[in-house]
């Protein structure tokens, strides 16, 4: 589940660069990145327990799918914030910097 | 356990072999072909900009899996950091950072490998125009 929901999160985030770019005001590009190497390595995760579990890994007790997706939802929201710090320190539309120096 | 360690220890190499490459690369102008028929000069992204890429990617998702074994309890924020060290699973943990870990790095190399096929695909066909028009990099 914490897979599907940062596989979803990253198409998603690619779409949006896709839709924005050249211009890439929104500095989209290092939440994809982000997304798609989490995605990459809990694929490989993903691989290891479907070896260890066989058939029982697809169907997950929905206690643990919960808590999964929570800590989906919570790895999404991580991402969300680190990319919120880059935006707001690289400020590409230079708003913070118009703030910060308003008369 | 801690299998996120050994992508995070490539993404360290790659990022001082970026610096490292950055610091001796010249900028490379090419010509290109638009849909419209007009010729455009341009420049080629240097390899330093593609390896960021794979640090981009390494980074990004060692950071989230960091994340992940925090909310498992697998790593702590106080010494040693590592809660199978704590517990005396060393062996167990490098097993798998031999095993899962290496796996996480090499899938990333590879799938970053076949972004740098693609562009390279991608560049040639965009210079092929020009230089039937006489005009080359």
């Amino acid at each position: 589940m914490t897979l599907l929901t940062t596989v979803f999160a990253a198409i998603i985030c690619t779409i949006m660069w896709y839709k924005g770019a050249p211009k890439s005001e929104m500095k989209v590009g290092p939440l994809c990145w982000m997304y798609w190497g989490a995605s990459l390595m809990w694929f490989i995760d993903a691989i290891f327990e479907y070896a260890e579990l066989g058939a029982e890994f697809f169907t997950p007790a929905p206690v643990d799918m919960l808590n999964d997706f929570y800590l989906g939802l919570s790895v999404v929201a991580l991402g969300l914030i680190i990319w919120l710090i880059i935006l707001l320190v690289k400020d590409p539309k230079g708003v913070v910097k118009a703030a910060l120096f308003k008369k | 356990m801690a299998c996120f360690l050994v992508p995070a220890a490539e993404a360290v190499i790659t990022t001082i072999a970026t610096k490292a490459i950055k610091s001796k690369e010249k900028e490379e102008s090419v010509k290109i072909s638009l849909s419209d028929g007009s010729v455009e000069e341009a420049t080629k992204i240097p390899f330093s900009t593609k390896l960021g890429w794979l640090n981009k990617l390494l980074w990004g998702g060692s950071a989230l899996l960091a994340f992940e074994h925090v909310w498992h309890g697998e790593v702590v924020p106080f010494f040693p950091f590592l809660t199978a060290v704590e517990n005396g699973e060393v062996a167990e943990m490098l097993a798998e950072m031999g095993s899962a870990g290496v796996m996480m790095a090499v899938l990333v190399t590879a799938v970053w490998v076949g972004m740098l096929a693609v562009s390279s695909v991608v560049e040639k066909r965009a210079l092929r125009a020009p230089k039937l028009a006489g005009e080359g990099a």
